[in-house]
């Protein structure tokens, strides 16, 4: 018997979660297809886990409209689902006269986003609020509200949501063709056909061979933009409070150094174009380029031990905006090429797209009071479950993950179906020792546990 | 003793032979109350996951495995009176002998009058060794291996390569040998292996060719590891395997001593202890490989044991006060060659009290001959890096408290 959906949305990185939380707390009957074996193993897998304001975001783009928006449901939200947020704030950060030139220019900018908390500051004020910063800074100004969060506990959230309100989701389950017959659409898996009203295309780093599949053509090309980060140990987090952002070039954000919500440091990420969707390569000299660019911004930062290393790829395309397109001959819309403020944006986003679908035509009924899942809480400066009665003992010592953590993961509707998917939900084997302690137990458990790993 | 118990006379953290000699020792001195306490579901240390020898020689006189190793120090720990605590971390140290600890009863302190810091040390990762290419499984350091080959029915590859020339990339051979697995080569980076040479022939002997001059540059494989790049002088190569094992590279495990505010030696990645095995704060005391990386477990037990008696008669008020000079050591004809001292400082001396550093340990970071000078003597080094060096202890320096 197979059952007809409202929506099915192709792909589960962090638009494609957010998305189906909003179709489904909207009263759609949604289902999400997803090609790996767990979700978020995409570009969402790697990023600089950076709530934006989108004080940088070009003007008046969707691209901006949906990353504030998705920045103010995540603060409305966030609470209600046990998310974190780390509202440490930014310093873009000057380093030559050029670069101190252009401040002014991008703080105008930020005010024309509607972020209007900039505020500039000199050399000795940049260093009053970051005293471990190269004494060579010549200016900055601050962005108060940008913020860190869990770039996966959101997602993780978002879709969870969706399951436990009637959503359904199946992994491994790459849509390989499509049928739409003017009503409705037939998608074809290897796990079976899925029928569906209306089918979202959220395949990120493949949104354009989706809209290929299905519609015959798309209108971009993506062009993969892979990003390598160096993540440092938990003591070098006190080296710096805000993130700190160069002056952005025309091509890229820059390289970043920021703590991450875990109490690390990262350094990242680079921006360099590849054909290879499936492989985030790392690569020796540029990870020693990237430990020396932090050790120049944080010059303590050169006797501190590198904890892990990681490379994500952006779906970056020849356009610079974000390609949301509906098809209203084939009830589709294809939300492609969110290049590099996807985790900041993916609420708006999927609000966006909700909006777009009642044009197409869907209706239906809100549900009244949704179910609300409660997450794990991984973020530093909370209290975690490693203080508390009952933990049932630490499984990981470095990133202190306890086994209750671990088996409330494992038993989730959302459990994980790789090692990289159970890593990312609860951090265990993913601190310095990178598994030289807890390697084994972790496998271990995962094998007790009967998940089919990597 | 009961869970509830909250004031100890010693509190010895971490209980592998440096640990759990010391508490040994520290019951057999007639104190009171001895707590170890140990984050792993088993006590006993590194020993208990390494299935071969040599274990026991210097405390027993005898040839022993890993495990049977780390089950007679427990027993006997157990036997003398000590209390374990095991699946029990220590997350904070504060002044005068303060400790927080988690475990299933979730955050709790406890204090002692004295703490014994044996936290052990680990090998350098795969990301901190900055090595490229993909992020595939089958990549691990010895330890974990040996996890693997201890308690698990299977083992994460069989055909890895081994990474490093020491010691104990020979014992991740054995390993490998006695549990089905055949590496496909040992690489070494430098133009010899770095544990005594006789071991040169151990690969051969196992029939694993060893490469030397050879470096690893990346890493290869989408789920497991499928081959990796190598770098020799005759320019890059794919090796095809299915994983790698990181050998060596003994790092203090330091996080901890680190986050309390303690001072770390920048060449030993350890605590800087005085002669007794003191640090800073003169509530603790330090023993074991967390003070430099890696020593054999005999040297760690042996080293317990005698921190164990300046404890104790610390505990009794027999130990000078700690007013240090530190070490100071030069090797006159290379700047870096030195990678450091223990003790790194000299506190004064009294004869009632034991000394647990007798000897100035020095370690070189790059092959050495010629002079080095502690204080104000000159001694003749010549040496292959990583090698234990003993030196006579420089002189204590004057005891305030023993001027008129
Ligand atoms: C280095 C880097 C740093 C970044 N930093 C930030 C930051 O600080 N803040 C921020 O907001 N954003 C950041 N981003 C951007 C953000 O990560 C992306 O915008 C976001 O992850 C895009 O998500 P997505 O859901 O569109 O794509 P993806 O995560 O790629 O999701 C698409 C999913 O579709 C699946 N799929 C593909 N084809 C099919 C098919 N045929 N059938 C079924 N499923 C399919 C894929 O397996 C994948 O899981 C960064 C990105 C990178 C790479
Ligand atoms: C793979 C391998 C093979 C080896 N083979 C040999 C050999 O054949 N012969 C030999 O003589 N030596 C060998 N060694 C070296 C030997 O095992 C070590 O020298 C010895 O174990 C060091 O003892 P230790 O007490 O200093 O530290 P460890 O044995 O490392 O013990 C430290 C203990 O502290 C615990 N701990 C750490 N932090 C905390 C915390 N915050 N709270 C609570 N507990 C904590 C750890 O869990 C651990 O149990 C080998 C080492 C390795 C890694």
């Amino acid at each position: 018997m197979s059952k007809v959906y409202d929506v099915a949305i192709i792909g589960a990185g962090v638009i494609g979660c957010a998305i189906a939380r909003r179709l489904t707390l909207d009263g759609a009957r949604v289902i999400v297809l997803e090609k790996a074996p767990d979700i978020l193993d995409g570009a969402s897998k790697a990023n600089s886990a950076i709530l934006h304001t989108g004080f940088d975001a070009p003007q008046g783009s969707l691209e901006l409209a949906c990353v504030q928006e998705g920045y103010k449901e995540y603060e409305a939200l966030r609470g209600q689902m046990n998310l974190p947020l780390d509202r440490c704030g930014a310093l873009v950060l000057a380093w030559t006269e050029d670069q101190e030139a252009r401040l002014p220019i991008l703080m105008e900018q930020a005010h024309a986003n509607g972020v209007e908390d900039v505020a500039p500051l000199s050399r000795t004020e940049t260093l009053a609020l970051e005293s471990a910063l190269n004494s060579t800074v010549r200016a900055s100004f601050r962005v108060p509200r940008e913020s860190l969060i869990d770039p996966w506990s959101a997602p993780h959230a978002y879709l969870l949501q969706a399951l436990l309100n009637g959503a359904d989701l199946k992994r491994d389950c790459p849509v390989l063709a499509g049928q739409f017959d003017g009503r409705q659409w037939t998608l074809t898996t290897p796990r079976g056909d899925i029928q569906a009203t209306y089918v979202i295309n959220a395949a990120g780093l493949y949104g354009d061979k989706v809209d290929l599949i299905l519609l015959g053509q798309s209108s971009f090309n993506i062009r993969p933009r892979k990003g390598q980060f160096v993540v440092f140990d938990k003591m070098a987090a006190r080296l710096t409070q805000h993130i700190l952002l160069p002056v952005p070039t025309e091509t890229t954000k820059g390289i970043v150094v920021c703590r991450t919500i875990w109490g690390n440091l990262l350094v990242g990420p680079t921006a360099e174009e590849q054909e290879d969707r499936e492989t985030a390569g790392l690569d020796q000299d540029t990870l020693e380029m990237l430990r020396a660019k932090g050790a120049e911004i944080l010059p303590e930062l050169a006797s501190e031990e590198v904890t892990s290393l990681y490379a994500g790829l952006r779906p970056a395309c020849e356009h610079k905006e974000y390609q949301i397109k509906t098809h209203p001959d084939t009830n589709m819309v294809t939300v492609g090429a969110i290049r590099s403020t996807g985790l900041s944006s993916a609420l708006g986003t999927a609000a966006h797209v909700g909006r777009l679908l009642e044009g197409l035509g869907h209706q239906a009924q809100p549900i009244k009071i949704p179910d609300l899942p409660q997450m794990g809480m991984l973020a530093e400066h909370e209290t975690r479950d490693w203080q508390r009665a009952g933990n049932q003992g630490i499984l990981c010592h470095c990133e202190k993950v306890t086994y209750r953590e671990a088996m409330a993961v494992l038993n989730d509707p959302l459990a994980p179906k790789s090692f990289a998917g159970f890593k990312r939900r609860t951090r265990a084997s993913m601190g310095r020792c990178q598994g030289f302690y807890c390697g084994q137990a972790v496998q271990s458990l995962l094998d007790e546990k009967g998940l089919e790993h990597d | 003793m009961t869970d509830t118990q909250l004031n100890f006379d010693v509190i010895v953290v971490g209980a592998g032979p440096a640990g759990l000699s010391a508490a040994i020792e520290l019951k057999r001195l007639g104190t009171g109350s001895v707590l170890v306490v140990e984050r792993e579901k088993q006590a006993g240390g590194i020993p208990r996951h390494c299935l071969h020898s040599p274990y026991g020689m210097r405390e027993w006189n005898r040839l022993m495995f890993g495990p049977a190793y780390a089950r007679r120090l427990t027993q006997d720990a157990l036997d003398a009176g000590v209390d374990i605590r095991c699946e029990t971390t220590v997350t904070a140290l504060k002044p005068n002998g303060v400790i927080d600890i988690s475990s299933d009863a979730g955050q709790q302190t406890l204090t002692g009058r004295a703490v014994l810091l044996a936290m052990g040390a680990r090998e350098t990762s795969r990301s901190a060794r900055l090595v490229g290419g993909t992020k595939p499984k089958g990549v691990m350091n010895t330890a974990t291996l040996q996890n693997f080959a201890a308690f698990c029915d299977h083992m994460p590859f069989k055909r890895p390569v081994v990474v490093g020339t020491e010691l104990v990339s020979f014992s991740a051979l054995m390993t490998c040998r006695s549990h089905g697995v055949r590496p496909v080569a040992m690489l070494e980076k430098n133009g010899r292996i770095t544990a005594r040479a006789p071991f040169a022939l151990a690969p051969k002997a196992m029939g694993v060719p060893l490469h030397l001059e050879t470096q690893i540059a990346q890493i290869h494989g989408k789920r497991q590891v499928e081959a990796v790049t190598i770098i020799d002088p005759s320019g890059s190569h794919t090796l095809q395997c299915d994983g790698v094992i990181f050998t060596g590279g003994f790092r203090p495990e330091n996080a901890l001593l680190r986050s309390s505010g303690f001072e770390i030696d920048s060449g030993s990645l350890g605590p800087k202890i005085d002669q007794y095995g003191r640090l800073s704060d003169t509530g603790y005391y330090c023993a074991g490989n967390i003070l430099r990386g890696i020593e054999t477990a005999g040297w760690c037990w042996n080293e317990g044991r005698k921190v164990a008696q300046c404890i104790a008669a610390g505990l009794q008020g027999d130990l000078p006060p700690r007013t240090p000079v530190n070490v100071s050591a030069q090797a006159s004809a290379s700047e870096h060659a030195i990678k450091f001292t223990l003790p790194q400082a000299i506190s004064p001396s009294d004869p009632k009290a034991p000394v647990a550093f007798d000897k100035l340990q020095l370690r070189l970071s790059d092959a050495y001959t010629g002079d080095v000078v502690i204080g104000t003597s000159t001694h003749r080094v010549s040496s292959k890096p990583e090698r234990r060096i003993l030196l006579p202890l420089p002189q204590s320096p004057v005891s305030q408290k023993a001027l008129p």
